[in-house]
């Protein structure tokens, strides 16, 4: 059954003068990999900042599992079910353990169950071994990866990925992406995915959204916007003659 | 005597009176230890949680606290000696508590002075650590108090080199010190070592009288063990440094 | 009823300090607070003076060594129970105001003008302290004041005023610190200044300066006094012990210790006990 887990309606963003978003409304269903597309500063990770709590839209209702954003009286509750991240990858100034076990001890799980949870994790994401190393000294790519571990190891329900694959070797990338379905199939993870990268939302996603200079032009599914987009931009973004 | 030989001199009696233990020496150096070292430990209990509420909190007056922090950071230590002594002594306000030309009275000076210092310094460590390493505190669930305890240990290297820049401005101050404390040292060292021991003299004061006397020996031997004190202090922490 | 108030009377008369040698467990020592000027502590003088007063009273005496300005006032604002000080003046003022009771002489020395051996300004002839000042004026030769509140700045401007003078210029320099580095800032300057005998002795040997003139008797006279912090001023004060430190000042006891002081060091003494010379 497809349920709805965020619902947006009319929901708009500003920064002083500038508008980010405008009028969006969008739909985000329970288990589906929702690949927010567009070109850089069109607005994605504003609206991922406002999916997980970030930002309060200054516009339009945001409703989680159909309660109001407004209304929602723990937010730190509401988003532990989540995990978002960052374009950049964030490291803390500690072991890689320690780091990908942030997520666990907070939710203070116990210690043998943690060492488990982030051996997998390190395995996954091709760090095993690496638990002992300083974060710092992690190559970038290194450091993206940990931060993608640190992020699915507790098993969130919802993952907000902001271009997970920035800094990655073609080898990582196929590696991250696969990890990324696998998370949804088998931990039926609902994941929203921004990303520039075209062929990667033609890879994973299930659905997509298309956002351009604040605007979502399009939301249908992957087939349709692909081979029948219904909007002249959407389709002179996705050959690639968008003109900026 | 020209110069050189007064640090010759200077030199070999400070040797000589580390080596012998001397009463004396021990019990001023004593005293320095026991006041800046209460004082900075009093002073970092209150200043640490003072800049993690400056840095986390909003409330009324913030701005107000901060440009108090900043200005307590050059406050003149004979300028903070003189206000305390004149509550202090038993015709001022506070007389009643019996604390002038007490080793309480030094401390409380060196607090006042020193407070400002490790807020201050504390303050410009906690806003060191990027903000992106906050919000991932949050992205993965924790909380506030996550959030704190994560800023603590990014920050922590800032934090102890405030603490250190306050116990070494403690250990370096004189002006305060000597005015509510009164440089006493029992009968048999009133004119400098001898057989008495150090009531409110430390090594700071004992160098002013000394120099007073122009006993340079004496003085200059002080202040060897002076610096060998602060010296001993930013190696310990340079040790715990490299040991993280 | 007699008998119980005379029994009362009696204990009341026997003070503290000759209970101690009776009681078996002694009780932690009183604290008896002296401020009091440099010349005192930094001769070392307070060092042995003191130390049998504590033996035979248990107490510790807590020096404070400030110059003779602060220490009066470190006792107006009630913070020693005692002081010692040389500046007549200024002592009479601080009486008269009520902030201090039982002045008592104890010891004196004279001031002495030292400056380099070749004496410029020549006042080694000078017939008396203020003609000493106005030669040195006159040739405006370096003259270095303490310029603080001490005893010895005190009598250095009244000295001065006797010689109708206001020193100023670039050869009077004002320096602001104790008598040792002042003594220090002279030599250096190669001029003269005014100190307390105790302390220039006390310097002898780090210094090239030599005493230049001396033994005037009306203005180099520089007498010590010890006065309590009167208790009608502030009751915590611990005048019973105050006086009882006093009156040790003067005992033959402690007038032998001043007499003696300093002559096997400076091979003479640094102080003159006030009241010795009257009994013998």
């Amino acid at each position: 059954m497809v349920e709805d887990l965020f619902r947006i309606e009319n929901l708009s963003m500003s920064f002083g003068d500038k508008k980010i978003l405008k009028n969006i409304n969008l739909v985000i269903h329970r288990g589906e990999i929702f690949a927010l597309m567009g070109p850089s500063g069109a607005g994605k990770t504003t609206l991922l900042r406002i999916l997980n709590f970030f930002e309060k839209p200054a516009g339009g209702d945001l409703f989680f599992e159909g309660t109001r954003l407004s209304h929602v009286r723990e937010i730190n509750t509401v988003r532990q079910r989540m995990s978002l991240l960052f374009q950049t990858p964030t490291v803390f100034n500690t072991s890689v353990f320690n780091n990908v076990a942030y997520g666990l001890k907070v939710r203070k799980m116990d210690r043998t169950a943690i060492e488990k949870k982030v051996k997998d994790a390190l395995t996954i994401v091709g760090l095993q071994g690496k638990e002992r190393q300083k974060a710092r000294t992690l190559s970038g790519g290194e450091a993206q990866r940990m931060a993608f571990a640190r992020a699915i190891v507790y098993d969130p329900e919802i993952l907000f990925l902001d271009e997970p694959t920035t800094n990655l070797d073609p080898a990582n990338v196929a590696k991250i992406e696969e990890i990324i379905m696998q998370v949804c199939d088998e931990k039926t993870t609902t994941i929203v995915l921004a990303t520039h990268n075209i062929p990667q939302v033609k890879r994973i996603a299930n659905r997509v959204g298309l956002l351009l200079n604040g605007e979502l032009i399009e939301v249908s599914s992957k087939d349709q916007i692909f081979n029948s987009p219904s909007d002249a931009r959407a389709s002179a973004f996705i050959k690639g003659d968008m003109v900026y | 005597m020209n110069g050189a030989e007064f640090l010759y001199g200077g030199a070999v009696k400070a040797f000589e009176l580390i080596i012998n233990l001397d009463p004396y020496v021990m019990s001023i150096t004593g005293v320095s230890i026991k006041v800046s070292g209460t004082a900075t430990i009093l002073a970092a209990l209150t200043a640490i949680p003072l800049a993690f509420a400056l840095s986390f909190l909003n409330f009324r007056g913030k701005q107000g606290l901060i440009t108090l922090v900043n200005t307590g950071m050059g406050l003149p230590p004979v300028f903070v000696g003189l206000f305390i002594y004149v509550m202090l002594v038993p015709a001022g306000p506070l007389g009643f508590l019996k604390m002038i030309l007490t080793q309480e009275a030094m401390i409380l000076a060196q607090y006042i002075l020193v407070t400002p210092i490790i807020a201050g310094i504390s303050l410009a460590a906690i806003k060191a650590v990027p903000g992106p390493i906050i919000e991932t505190v949050y992205t993965l669930g924790g909380r506030e108090k996550d959030a704190v305890i994560t800023t603590l240990k990014e920050a922590k290297f800032g934090i102890i080199t405030a603490i250190l820049a306050g116990l070494g401005r403690a250990l370096a101050e004189v002006g305060a010190i000597l005015i509510v404390g009164g440089n006493i040292a029992e009968t048999g060292s009133i004119a400098g070592i001898g057989e008495g021991l150090s009531r409110t003299r430390t090594l700071t004061t004992a160098i002013v009288s000394e120099t007073s006397k122009w006993d340079i020996s004496t003085a200059l031997a002080l202040g060897i063990i002076l610096i060998s004190l602060n010296l001993s202090v930013n190696l310990l922490a340079n040790f715990f440094r490299g040991r993280d | 009823m007699i008998l119980i108030s005379l029994i009362a009377g009696c204990v009341q008369k026997i003070p503290a300090g000759d209970l101690t040698s009776t009681t078996k467990t002694a009780p932690p020592p009183q604290e008896l607070v002296l401020a009091t000027t440099t010349s005192t502590c930094d001769t070392g003088l307070l060092d042995v003076l003191n130390k049998k007063f504590e033996e035979t009273n248990n107490v510790k005496i807590l020096t404070v060594c400030e110059g003779t300005g602060k220490a009066i006032a470190t006792g107006e604002l009630g913070a020693a129970d005692v002081v010692m000080v040389h500046a007549v003046q200024a002592e009479l003022i601080a009486v008269a105001n009520g902030s201090f009771i039982n002045r008592t002489y104890m010891m004196y020395n004279y001031f002495v003008i030292i400056g380099p051996e070749n004496d410029p300004a020549g006042i080694k002839t000078a017939k008396n302290a203020s003609d000493a000042l106005s030669k040195i004026a006159a040739r405006q030769s370096q003259f270095i004041s303490r310029g603080d509140e001490s005893g010895t700045y005190k009598m250095e401007k009244s000295i001065w005023k006797a010689a109708n003078i206001t020193p100023a210029g670039t050869w009077y320099q004002s320096v602001g610190k104790g008598m040792g580095e002042t003594i220090v800032t002279a030599n250096i300057k190669e001029g003269y200044t005014l100190s307390d005998r105790g302390t220039y002795l006390s310097m002898k040997d780090k210094t090239d300066l030599r005493i230049l003139f001396e033994a005037d008797q009306t203005y180099l006279f520089n007498p010590y006094h010890v006065m309590a912090v009167n208790p009608a001023k502030f009751q915590n004060v611990k005048y019973d012990l105050a006086i009882r430190y006093i009156n040790y000042t003067t005992s033959q006891q402690a007038q032998d210790i001043i007499r003696d002081f300093g002559r096997d060091k400076y091979g003479e003494a640094l102080f003159t006990p006030a009241i010795i010379n009257e009994r013998r």
